[in-house]
C-alpha cells in the first residue's frame, strides 16, 4: 500500500516545488522592486522626511538607538537616519548617472561593433576587453585617484567599470541577430544600413538590456561605497552610506554599533534590491531557464 | 510562351565558389542562363545543386565565405557584377526583390506588418509617409490581406499569411524581377496552393519576371514558363515547360520525371535516381552527372560536355546530342 500511495505524494509534492518556483521568480522581481521603489520615494522625500539636518550636531555624540534618535547618533552627534535618508540621494544619483552613462557609450558601441565587424571590431573589442580584464572595484579605485574624490568622478568611474558588460551583450546580441534571416531578408528589398540597425537590430537587442542594468546598478551601489569607504568618494560632510560606515566602524570594538551597522544595512538592502530585481526578470525574460 | 519584351536577365559564365576550411566549394560553377522581360524561370535541383546560391548571386547576397568569382550578371544590359555596395542596395527591392523560404523568420519580430512595407517603400522612393502608408495598404490587400491587420506584428499570423506579407514586401516596388527561393516550401500543401495561385495572379498584374527557385518539379510544371535544371553547380538543362515535360532532354531530366510518383499509372513502384549528389569540393572528373547516370560513356568521365542548343530556345549539356546537334 505504502508503495502505491508513495508515487503520487511525490509527483504532488515534485508539482508543488515546480510551482513554488514558479511563482519565486515573480516574488523576486516584486520584492525587488519594491525595496528600488522605497528608496527612490526616501531619495525623493528626504527634506521633508528627514527629522534632523544630517550636517549638524543634533545630540550627544554616540548616542544609543531611542525615540528622539531612531538609530542613535554618531561620533559628531549628528543624527544617523537623517544621514541615511540624505544618503540615499547620492547612491542613487551615483547610480543613475554611472548607469545612464555607460548605457548611452557601451550600447552603440556593441552595435557598431557587431554590425560594423572587421577591424573595427577587433579595436573596440580589444579595448573593452582590457578593461574588462580589471575587477571592477580595482578599476574603478585607479580612476577615482586619477580624478580625485567628489560625486562625478565616482559616476564616471564606474561608468567606465560598466561600459564593457552593455558592450560585450549588445555585440553579442548584434552578431547573431545580424545573421537572421530577417535582416537579410531587409538588406534584400534594400534597406539601408542605419534602418537595418534602428529598426532591425536595436529593437530586437533591447529586451536584453535591463537584466544587466539591474545587476551592474547592484555591483555600482556596493563600489560605490567601497570607493566612499577607503576615503575615494564622497569626502565629509556630506552624508553618504559607504563613508559613514568606514566614520562608525572604528567604534565596533567598544560595543557601538549603530554608527556602522545602519549604513551597512542600507547598502545591504538596496544591492539586495537591485539584485532581486535583476534576477527574477532573467527568470521571467529567458523561458530556457528554471521553470522545468 | 510569354510575350517577350526584350531581355530582362542574362548570365554569362558565372562562378560563385564557397571558400570553406575543408576547401573550395564550386556552388555555381559556370552558368550561362537568359531570360525575358515578364518571363517566369522555374530553377530546379536537388539540395546543394546551387540553385539558392544563384538566385543570392543575382542580388550578390551571397553570405561569405562565398563570392563570385567570375562572369558576369546583366540585368536590363547592366552588369551587376561590376556595381558597388550602394548601387546594389538601390537595385534590391526596387528592381529585383526576394522571397525567402521560411516566412516565420523572415519577419522582423518587432515590426509590424504594414510598417515592413511602408519603410521599405521609404527606403527606395522619395514619397512622404502618408503615401506610403496608402500604397501598403493596397499591396496588402492585392495578396489577401485585409486592412485592419496593417498593424498587426509577425506573430499573430499563419505561415501562409507570412508569405502573404512576404510578397507584398517582394512586390511594394513593383519590381522587374522577382527571385523566388522556395516560397513555398515551408508551407503545408493547400496554402502552398494558394500561394502559387497568388503568385501567378499577381505576376500578371504587376507583368514582372520571375525566377522560382524550387526542389518540387510539380511546383515549377505549374507556373513555370522555363524550366531551368541545375545539377552539382551545373546548369545541365534549359528548355521551355511544355518541351521538357513532354522530352527532357537531359538524361537526368529524364530520371527526374520518371521518379515523380504517378497514382494514374498500374505500376506502383516508386523510381529513384541511384547514387549520391556529389560532393561539390571534388565534384567527379567530366560530367557531374556520369556516376548516376544509366547513358554514359568513356567520353562523359574524361570531358565536360558543351552547351549544344538542340532546340529553338534552351539548351542542354549532354554529349548524347553532339551528333544532333552538329547535324
Amino acid at each position: 500500500m505504502t508503495a502505491s500511495f508513495s508515487k503520487p505524494i511525490s509527483s504532488a509534492l515534485r508539482e508543488l516545488k515546480l510551482s513554488v518556483r514558479k511563482e519565486l521568480k515573480y516574488y523576486f522581481t516584486f520584492t525587488g522592486f519594491g525595496i528600488i521603489a522605497f528608496f527612490v520615494v526616501i531619495a525623493v522625500l528626504a527634506p521633508y522626511i528627514s527629522p534632523y539636518d544630517p550636517v549638524k550636531k543634533v545630540g550627544d555624540p554616540l548616542t544609543e538607538p531611542s525615540l528622539k534618535f531612531p538609530m542613535g547618533t554618531d561620533g559628531l552627534g549628528r543624527d544617523i537616519l537623517s544621514r541615511i535618508i540624505y544618503g540615499t540621494r547620492i547612491v542613487l544619483r551615483i547610480t543613475l548617472i554611472s548607469m545612464a552613462l555607460s548605457l548611452l557609450i557601451g550600447v552603440p558601441l556593441g552595435l557598431a561593433s557587431g554590425y560594423i565587424g572587421g577591424k573595427l571590431d577587433s579595436l573596440i573589442s580589444l579595448l573593452m576587453d582590457s578593461l574588462y580584464a580589471f575587477p571592477g572595484l580595482i578599476l574603478a579605485i585607479a580612476l577615482a585617484v586619477m580624478q580625485g574624490p567628489g560625486e562625478m568622478p565616482m559616476a564616471t568611474s564606474l561608468t567606465v567599470v560598466y561600459i564593457p558588460t552593455y558592450f560585450r551583450m549588445v555585440r553579442g546580441e548584434t552578431l547573431s541577430i545580424k545573421e537572421s534571416l530577417f535582416v537579410e531578408a531587409a538588406r534584400a528589398i534594400g534597406a539601408k544600413n542605419r534602418v537595418i540597425i534602428f529598426s532591425y537590430i536595436f529593437p530586437n537587442v533591447i529586451p536584453s538590456i535591463p537584466v544587466i542594468l539591474s545587476l551592474n546598478a547592484a555591483d555600482a551601489v556596493l563600489t560605490a561605497a567601497a570607493l566612499s569607504f577607503i576615503g575615494l568618494g564622497i569626502t565629509a560632510p556630506t552624508p553618504d552610506w559607504g563613508f559613514d560606515l568606514r566614520m562608525g566602524y572604528p567604534y565596533l570594538t567598544s560595543k557601538i554599533w549603530w554608527p556602522s551597522a545602519f549604513p551597512g544595512l542600507m547598502i545591504v538592502l538596496l544591492t539586495l534590491g537591485f539584485s532581486l530585481f535583476g534576477e527574477g526578470l532573467t527568470e521571467i525574460l529567458n523561458p530556457r531557464l528554471g521553470g522545468r | 510562351m510569354n510575350i517577350t519584351g526584350g531581355e530582362l536577365l542574362r548570365l554569362e559564365n558565372l562562378k560563385v565558389y564557397y571558400y570553406t576550411m575543408d576547401g573550395l566549394v564550386r556552388a555555381v560553377d559556370g552558368i550561362d542562363f537568359y531570360m525575358g522581360m515578364g518571363e517566369t524561370v522555374g530553377l530546379v535541383g536537388e539540395s546543394g545543386s546551387g540553385k539558392s546560391t544563384l538566385g543570392l548571386s543575382i542580388l550578390k547576397l551571397v553570405p561569405p565565405p562565398g563570392r563570385i568569382v567570375d562572369g558576369r550578371i546583366l540585368f536590363k544590359g547592366v552588369d551587376l557584377v561590376e556595381l558597388s555596395e550602394d548601387e546594389m542596395r538601390r537595385i534590391r527591392g526596387k528592381h529585383i526583390s526576394l522571397v525567402f523560404q521560411d516566412p516565420a523568420t523572415s519577419l522582423n519580430p518587432l515590426m509590424k506588418i504594414g510598417d515592413h512595407i511602408v519603410e521599405t517603400i521609404l527606403a527606395h522612393e522619395n514619397v512622404s509617409r502618408d503615401e506610403a502608408v496608402r500604397r501598403a495598404y493596397t499591396l496588402l490587400e492585392d495578396v489577401g490581406i485585409l486592412p485592419e491587420r496593417f498593424n498587426d506584428y509577425p506573430h499573430q499570423f499563419s505561415g501562409g499569411m507570412r508569405q502573404r506579407a512576404m510578397i507584398a514586401l517582394a512586390l511594394a516596388l513593383k519590381p522587374d524581377l522577382v527571385i523566388a527561393d522556395e516560397p513555398t516550401s515551408a508551407l503545408d500543401v493547400i496554402v502552398q496552393h494558394q500561394i502559387l495561385e497568388l503568385m501567378k495572379k499577381l505576376r500578371e498584374a504587376y507583368g514582372m519576371g520571375m525566377i522560382l527557385i524550387t526542389h518540387d518539379i510539380s511546383i515549377a510544371s505549374e507556373i513555370a514558363d522555363k524550366i531551368a535544371l541545375m545539377y552539382a553547380g551545373h546548369l545541365v538543362e534549359y528548355s521551355d515547360t511544355g518541351s521538357f515535360f513532354e522530352e527532357p532532354l537531359h538524361p537526368y531530366a529524364e530520371a527526374l520525371l520518371k521518379a515523380v510518383p504517378n497514382i494514374q499509372l498500374s505500376d506502383q513502384k516508386l523510381r529513384y535516381i541511384p547514387g549520391m549528389p556529389p560532393d561539390l569540393i571534388n565534384p567527379p572528373s567530366g560530367c557531374r552527372f556520369h556516376p548516376r547516370c544509366s547513358y554514359a560513356t568513356s567520353i562523359c568521365r574524361e570531358k565536360e560536355p558543351p552547351k549544344l542548343e538542340v532546340r529553338r530556345e534552351g539548351f542542354v549539356r549532354c554529349f548524347r546530342y553532339v551528333s544532333r546537334d552538329s547535324l
